[in-house]
């Protein structure tokens, strides 16, 4: 019963992020940048542009730019995230895990304690610095607090109350060939699963769309050649005719 | 506001960040454009009965025609990168005026009208109903932006402010709550050709006299012709520059320099005007009308080549605009860049050897460089990443014997506006504009002290007359801005030039 609840809940939230995200993407690139606003220096090939954006997304090039403890703690939690996501995928796919996941295993047990450091961090600033106090939204909190309290349920059960993770890679990985199998029903699974949903089910209606969004900022994606090549506009060309 | 109201804030380092001042600036506007200046621009007279309905719809509008508007409003996170980068927050300390805050005075009512969020739960995500209060909040903190987008450069996703900002003008406009200043002068450009409303004949008498001047000082006869037909090169250029100090200086610079390297030019009459304030207020239409008055002047000229006089903001749109808004300009001659500026001239010709330089015309100055926001942040000149920095110094450095940046984290891309960019430079804001100048003036002074540096280059016609007119107030004189072609026309020496002429 519980399973199933679970299963269900699964399959929704992963429509609601696949449309909700899916949906929101295909509006930024439809949506047409009406004139060439690069922040410049920028480049002026689209092999620079590419350059740019891959600094932009993996090392945070502006942010490190502005604010070293911005840069400093975000940069810590992204990149931990991703590993944790990354070394996650062990439970979700079916059979035995791929050798490339092994070896991140030992680096993606540590990476749940950077997280919630790198989120602690970004969180004290939202209290401590004046100016970021001001602009936080009761919303900014909760998202914080729930990223904190999906690494803090995971860290538990990895060092603290084990839960059966057999189990749960039976269920998760069944899920794709819809089979529900058997979730464990000791509470730290479930908060966590919980809180895993509630962040698929936010990510389309929240600040978290920066993550598409940043590749379809027209500051940092335009190339620099407007003497070059003429950029107009589907809408702006109809004031031609 | 009297200047005498203003207190001048004196930072001791130039990115010093104040603790948050709620409300320091609440309540400060520029004047209202009036109902005729608001009608030659298309939009209305004055506030529409159902300003709500037309807001919001014109903000979907821009949401549908303007894919940085709808990306900025999503996808910001808050995270406080750009609080300190705002120079009217460090001159104000008004958090409003910290570039998320004040993007948020807009994305506030975006999500409580278009998100899902907003719509259900608006007291979690900070989303607030539109309001007459709002919309006069708007109006004040939106006239509060020099759009130079330094915040932009700090955003981990580019975020741009001033396209927000923009986009705030045009709503603004659209229910009929424009700006005097800026409505004005674009209704001039549309009427007469320029901002200032200058008909040809007192142009071509201004350019009379100037020759005069040159001829007087020089002994050589250098021409500053307008509406020649048949000319190789159209100089657009600020209207400032045909009257203002040290503008003018810098025409006379351009004159001369075209004069040495001989090459046939023109001004034009009917696209008397560089600057193009459509920007400003974030209306393409207008910004577009503006921009085909170039077209037009050069087709009517026949001229071969476009080049582009000292101006920021016209620059970006020469630039990064002027072929989408203008083009294209398959007309004019492929062998060189539509437009050019005229740095990018002139730097080509020093490295040609065709103009005589006499640096110690110069000595008696040791000179600094204020990047200006819209040329380092919105543009490029010559072929590299860059070159709007380095052509500019390049070309001081090869008219002055003594040249000392900045603290590079007020130059180059980490430029600071005059103050008075944006649609600004009016004196119903002198007590922001002298506000927004802190920052640069700190910088400044930090190489007066430890460099003597004497005077500031500059190429905008609106940090120009901005710095002439807030530097006094941080105890300088109002002709320690200067012009980089002034310096250029300092140094140049004319063929048949009387060389025993006394230092100006």
């Amino acid at each position: 019963m519980l399973s199933t609840l679970y299963a269900l809940m699964f399959y929704a939230a992963t429509v609601l992020i696949v449309v909700g995200v899916g949906a929101k993407i295909r509006k930024y690139a439809l949506t047409p940048a009406p004139l060439k606003i690069p922040t410049t220096p920028a480049p002026v090939t689209e092999t620079g542009v590419v350059l740019r954006m891959l600094r932009e997304v993996l090392f945070f090039e502006s942010l490190y730019k502005s604010n070293k403890w911005i840069w400093a703690f975000g940069w810590i939690f992204h990149m931990a995230l991703w590993l944790i996501v990354i070394r996650h995928l062990r439970y979700t796919i079916p059979g035995t895990t791929p050798a490339l996941l092994n070896f991140l295993q030992p680096f993606g047990k540590y990476a749940g304690f950077a997280m919630v450091l790198g989120l602690a961090g970004l969180w004290a600033r939202r209290f401590l610095v004046d100016r970021v106090r001001y602009i936080s939204n009761p919303s900014d909190h909760l998202i914080l607090a729930l990223l904190v309290a999906i690494g803090l349920s995971g860290l538990s059960m990895k060092y603290v109350a084990h839960t059966d993770v057999i189990a749960v890679k039976a269920f998760m990985s069944g899920l794709w060939t819809f089979q529900i199998n058997t979730l464990p029903t000791d509470p730290l699974i479930l908060i966590h699963l919980t809180l895993v949903l509630m962040l698929m089910i936010v990510f389309p209606i929240s600040k978290l769309l920066h993550a598409p969004g940043v590749f379809f900022s027209p500051t940092r994606n335009q190339v620099d050649n407007p003497r070059e090549k003429r950029h107009l506009a589907p809408w702006a060309a109809e004031l031609e005719k | 506001m009297a200047d005498g109201d203003t207190q001048v804030p004196i930072l001791d380092d130039p990115l010093q960040v104040p603790c948050i001042k709620p409300g320091a600036m609440e309540g400060l506007q520029p004047f209202l454009a009036s109902p005729e200046h608001q009608e030659a621009l298309g939009f209305p007279g004055e506030l529409v009965p159902d300003w709500k309905e037309k807001a919001l719809a014109k903000m979907a509008e821009l949401a549908e025609k303007n894919r940085a508007f709808q990306v900025y409003l999503d996808i910001c996170v808050k995270c406080g990168a750009c609080t300190d980068k705002c120079h009217y927050f460090l001159g104000t300390a008004d958090p409003k005026n910290m570039p998320v805050a004040r993007q948020d005075l807009l994305r506030s009512v975006y999500r409580r009208y278009f998100t899902f969020a907003g719509k259900y739960f608006p007291w979690l995500v900070g989303a607030r109903d539109l309001t007459e209060d709002v919309l006069k909040e708007w109006y004040s903190y939106y006239h509060q932006c020099s759009e130079c987008r330094r915040c932009s450069v700090f955003c981990p996703y580019g975020i741009d402010t001033a396209e927000i900002t923009m986009a705030a003008r045009d709503i603004l406009d659209a229910v009929g709550m424009g700006q005097k200043y800026s409505n004005e002068i674009i209704g001039k450009v549309h009427a007469v050709g320029n901002n200032l409303g200058l008909n040809p004949k007192a142009l071509a008498a201004t350019l009379e006299g100037l020759e005069e001047d040159i001829e007087d000082d020089t002994g050589v006869s250098v021409r500053l012709p307008i509406d020649e037909k048949g000319a190789d090169i159209l100089l657009v250029t600020p209207s400032a520059d045909f009257f203002a100090e040290p503008h003018i200086e810098g025409l006379i610079g351009y004159a001369k320099v075209f004069h040495q390297a001989g090459v046939s030019w023109t001004l034009s009459s009917y696209a008397s005007e560089a600057a193009n304030f459509g920007l400003f207020i974030g209306n393409y239409e207008n910004m577009r009308l503006v921009s085909q008055r170039i077209r037009k002047a050069a087709k009517d000229l026949g001229v071969k080549r476009i080049i582009f006089g000292e101006c920021g903001h016209a620059w970006r749109v020469a630039y990064s605009f002027l072929n989408t808004l203008a083009g294209p300009w398959d007309f004019l001659d492929p062998n060189y860049p539509v437009p050019q500026h005229i740095l990018e001239f002139t730097w080509n010709e020093i490295q040609k050897g065709t103009l005589k330089l006499d640096k110690s015309k110069n000595d008696h100055m040791t000179i600094t460089f204020h990047d200006s926001c819209n040329v380092a942040r919105g543009s490029r000149m010559g072929d590299m990443p860059g070159g709007q920095f380095e052509i500019p110094r390049n070309v001081i450095k090869a008219v002055c014997n003594n040249y000392v940046d900045m603290d590079r984290d007020t130059i180059y891309e980490s430029t600071l506006c005059c103050g008075g960019g944006g649609g600004l430079l009016t004196d119903d804001l002198m007590d922001l504009r002298i506000k927004g100048a802190s920052p640069r003036m700190a910088a400044l002074r930090e190489v007066t002290e430890n460099d003597g540096v004497t005077h500031m280059a500059a190429i905008c016609a609106i940090c120009k007359t901005q710095f002439s007119k807030v530097m006094p107030k941080y105890g300088y004189d109002m002709d320690q801005i200067v012009s980089v072609h002034q310096l250029v026309s300092n140094a140049i020496i004319l063929d048949g030039q009387e060389t025993d002429d006394a230092e100006s």
